[in-house]
């Protein structure tokens, strides 16, 4: 066990263009806009930031077992994963490439804070132009599959995008929530939410409590070979529905129920035992396969 | 012939006996209630006494350093304060209201800018900064306290104390006050009726309180693998290459940086491959360091003595008790002053971080405008040249310090660092900043916290330079100039003299040790961040919620 | 932000095929961008750095680098937010030999 700890590789910890290398099938990922070819942004330019070739986020095609997919993945490293005019560009670009293509799925490896806050309206633009064309590839039945295990989470924006997707497959390690802690915090106070408290972050944002509520399709390891098989072995499930009103109103209920339930709690543990885990405080240090079979033994 | 004159022996009895009876005369017996504190304070402590407060590296007597500050200064006055750290704003406190003027101490660090705003201002004489067992030592020759105040985890009816896991500097300073006259107030957690073991009987104890809220604690040796750096990597391998394997170290005391965490995280991966499982890093001084979980579950570890405790490590500790002291209750036992003499005389090998380093190798961690003191490094990181004992790695490197003919043995002192700092500050320089603060604070010396000629190695991204081997000052200066890359000093060198330095093996690079730079990966790492930690640990180490993403 | 240029004659490296890029543009770290260039016994370099007054340094770790490894007949740009000496030679290391990596 211990051995498979040292020989792990961390898919919180890698950067965009390792997790792309270990998420494909070797050798298969052909990058659209390599550095080489891209422009970095403008916008950071004129304000006097170095910029990054590829503006922050990857974009190609490659294989995942075989079949065929069109790949993003964004680079939390750089200015947070944050969106700009550029970055969002290319993200569009592809999404629409899809409804072309039909590839057998879109993989976005979100890893995110949100809008690029350098690059204002271009910024908020270019998010909102992502949320649309994740809907127009769904529509055109391309499935769109979130993974969400990097250091910066799915927020702001992208947390919308996020839960646009078909599905959201997630570690542990993941974040995802629409006001990242700290904005929380400033906004409305340290009362409200201490977001130097890491474990509460975790609590309320982190990939358990997503996985415990519904929010994601699967919960998955931090590694890099877990997000691989748990990608293809959902995808292999997987049938993108026709779109439809019957299945909006019926996901509208079921989030005015979840309102009214646990509106009022403070922290994941209260959430955690109305859902009648009975020792909630446990659940931080569950590992994934624990989690994952009591969660499969809660009531419904 | 005069007859001598008369003199009364025993005066420290007599005034510890009216003391005692001006606290009799508040009606508590033994155990204060937490609302009488002050007058406690007030009825036993004097004008110009010497007053030990006892503030560890961890653990705080905090309450009662909150209710000496709250004391009436018109009371309590011209207090002399012995304390080996100063880190609570209610430290300082005591010297800006009035209550104390003099303090002698190790280690200030958070309190060092307002502390040095005091002593320029002259509100505050500073006896002497000292390593911790310069201090101790002291509380028995002439700075013995008139009163102790210290901080214990429970005290049962009869005033026995339980330390807890972090015993620290409670025994020395207990044992210095409660045998040369002096009484002895403690703040406990808890009261309990059957304490889990004594660790003060209570004879050498006068008072306990109950605090309102348990005793302060500072993980202050917890580092999160997640921030060790490929460069950090890539100079703990050439450490464990070219100084742990060649010396066949296997007693020894780490710093707390992340230099050192990254090489107590290599031991069960580059270290095992390099065939060094129990040839080296055996025995050690050192706190419960989380980061040091993979290599005691490796079996790397066979023994560790410790300074203090570490906030989350308890039940880890107790459940290893092959490799940690415990009591016969199965918890930790630690104790500075014993860990501090075995780090001084029965390690061969220190290895710690600094922020400057001079062309002497003097190696100072003062900044301008902060006095900061020094803690236990200087002692562990001094060659003592009292030790007579002999091991291997202490004979080799004695032989390369003295030659073959050597009569005696030399310590590895080995400082590690890169050679530029955050924003780029050069940790190699031709001054370091502390002879600025010794001329602006009027101090006696200049606070230097590893004298140059205890230095044995440098270890940085650029290789190491073994001073051991030097011969004139030159050398010396050349061969750290030789490792301090591109920093103004590095650039200076003469690059001819460090290439013979380096045919000579006194510089050796990472090629030179066999070390391929671009395969100093946070892959090799045994935990790359606290979760993996708690994976090692089988989870019973339980992180503070500050150090999880969890 | 400050751009930097410089050449410095080095030894040819083995024309590779494709650019190679390391690292990534964040606090303490650079991205670097080796590409083929049109004069074999040089080492074309601009640098976009976050850390204003460093040109001495910068001229210091480059020229080391480029006399000390075989990056002739190289351009090589680098993005930079902050980066220690010591990352950016462990940077310009990797990606020199993942550029050759990919020579024929």
């Amino acid at each position: 066990m211990n051995h498979a700890l040292a020989s792990r590789h961390s898919w919180f910890e890698a950067s965009a263009r390792t997790r792309l290398a270990g998420l494909l099938d070797a050798g298969s990922f052909r990058e659209i806009l390599p550095p080489a070819e891209s422009q970095p942004s403008p916008h950071l330019a004129q304000l006097d930031l170095p910029g990054a070739f590829d503006d922050g986020v990857i974009v190609g095609g490659g294989r995942l077992s075989g079949q065929s997919v069109l790949v993003a993945a964004q680079e939390g490293q750089f200015m947070g994963g944050a969106v700009g005019e550029i970055h969002g560009a290319k993200i569009v670009g592809l999404l629409r490439r899809a409804v072309k293509e039909k590839p057998a799925a879109v993989l976005f490896l979100i890893d995110s804070g949100g809008v690029r806050l350098h690059e204002a309206n271009a910024g908020l633009i270019a998010i909102s132009e992502i949320m649309r064309a994740v809907l127009e590839a769904r529509a055109a039945g391309v499935p769109v599959i979130a993974l969400v295990g990097g250091s910066c989470g799915a927020f702001g924006g992208m947390g919308i995008v996020a839960k646009l997707c078909s599905a959201i497959l997630m570690s542990e390690e993941g974040r995802l929530a629409l006001s990242g802690p700290e904005v929380i915090e400033t906004v409305a106070g340290v009362e409200e939410f201490d977001a130097k408290d890491r474990a509460l972050v975790w609590r309320v944002t982190g990939g358990k409590h997503r996985y415990l509520m519904g929010d994601c399709a699967a919960l998955l390891e931090d590694d890099i070979a877990a997000f691989r098989n748990g990608a293809a072995e959902f995808l292999a499930a997987w049938h993108e529905p026709e779109p439809g009103l019957a299945c909006l109103r019926a996901r509208q209920s079921v989030l005015e129920k979840r309102l009214a339930a646990y509106a009022s709690y403070r922290d994941g543990l209260q959430v955690w035992a109305a859902l009648g885990i009975a020792q909630p405080e446990t659940v931080p240090m569950l590992d994934r396969d624990s989690l994952v079979a009591l969660k499969e033994g809660l009531p419904t | 012939m005069n007859a001598p004159l008369p003199r009364e022996w025993d005066t420290l009895r007599q005034s510890r006996a009216r003391r005692l009876e001006r606290a009799a005369s508040l009606g508590c017996g033994r155990e204060i209630p937490t609302d009488r504190i002050i007058d406690l304070l007030e009825a036993v402590i004097q004008p110009g006494d010497r007053v030990c407060l006892e503030g560890n590296n961890q653990k705080q007597a905090d309450f009662l350093a909150e209710s000496l500050a709250d004391c009436d200064p018109a009371r309590l006055h011209h207090l002399s304060m012995v304390q080996s750290v100063l880190a609570l704003p209610s430290h300082v406190d005591l010297f800006e209201r009035g209550l104390a003027n003099r303090l002698d101490f190790s280690f200030s660090g958070p309190q060092g800018a307002r502390l040095a705003k005091l002593v320029q201002e002259q509100r505050i004489e500073i006896g002497a900064i000292h390593t911790y067992l310069e201090l101790f030592g002291r509380y028995f020759l002439d700075l013995t306290p008139n009163v102790a105040l210290i901080a214990a985890q429970a005290a049962d009816a009869d005033g026995n104390l339980y330390l807890g896991p972090n015993t620290e500097d409670t025994p020395a300073i207990v044992e210095a006050t409660a045998f040369k006259g002096g009484i002895v107030i403690a703040q406990v957690n808890e009261r309990l009726d059957k304490l889990p073991r004594v660790d003060v009987p209570a004879d050498w104890v006068d008072f306990t309180v109950k605090a309102p809220r348990p005793n302060y604690i500072e993980p202050l040796f917890t580092r999160d693998p997640a921030q060790i750096t490929e460069v950090q990597v890539l100079m703990a391998m050439m450490a464990i290459k070219g100084i742990y394997a060649e010396y066949g170290v296997t007693r020894l005391n780490h710093g707390i940086g992340f230099d050192t965490a990254a090489i107590e995280l290599l031991l069960p991966t580059y270290a095992a491959d390099l065939g060094l499982k129990g040839k080296i890093c055996t025995h050690w001084a050192l706190n419960p360091h989380p980061t040091l979980i993979p290599a005691i579950e490796s079996g790397f570890v066979q023994s560790v003595h410790c300074f203090g405790s570490e906030v989350g490590m308890d039940n880890y500790v107790a459940a290893r008790s092959d490799v940690f002291f415990t009591g016969a209750d199965g918890s930790m036992r630690s104790n500075r002053a014993f860990s501090q003499t075995a780090g001084l005389y029965a390690c061969d090998m220190f290895i710690g971080s600094t922020l400057q380093m001079d062309m002497a190798g003097n190696s100072s961690t003062a900044t301008l405008g902060r006095i900061t003191g020094f803690g236990g490094a200087p002692n562990m990181g001094s060659d003592p040249h009292g030790r007579r004992h002999a091991s291997p790695a202490w004979l080799k490197a004695g032989r390369e310090a003295y030659g073959p003919n050597a009569t005696r043995g030399r310590k590895l002192v080995v400082q590690m660092v890169e050679t530029f700092r955050e924003h780029m500050a050069p940790v190699f320089v031709e001054e370091l900043d502390a002879w600025k603060l010794q001329k602006s604070m009027g101090a006696e010396l200049p606070p230097i916290m590893i004298y140059g000629d205890d230095v044995s190695h440098i270890v940085t991204e650029e290789g190491i330079a073994n001073l051991l081997l030097c011969r004139t000052p030159e050398e010396r200066e050349q061969a750290i100039r030789g490792v301090a890359g591109f920093t103004p000093v590095g650039m200076a060198r003469d690059k001819a003299m460090v290439e013979n330095l380096r045919d000579r093996g006194i510089v050796r690079r990472p090629e030179d040790l066999g070390i391929d730079p671009r395969l100093a990966s946070r892959d090799l790492l045994a935990a790359r961040s606290v979760k993996d930690l708690v994976r090692w640990s089988g989870g019973l180490y339980a992180p503070p919620s500050r150090f999880r993403n969890w | 932000m400050e751009t930097l240029d410089f050449r410095f004659t080095s030894t040819p490296a083995p024309r590779a095929s494709d650019p190679a890029l390391c690292g990534v543009v964040g606090s303490g770290n650079l991205e670097i961008l080796v590409q083929p260039g049109a004069e074999p016994a040089t080492c074309v370099l601009t640098i976009k750095t976050s850390a204003r007054g460093f040109g001495d340094t910068w001229r210091a770790v480059l020229g080391d680098f480029a006399a000390s490894h075989p990056a002739g007949g190289t351009v090589i740009a680098i993005n930079d937010m902050g980066a220690t000496p010591a990352v950016v030679t462990l940077r310009l290391a990797q990606a020199l030999a993942e550029y050759r990596g990919g020579a024929q």
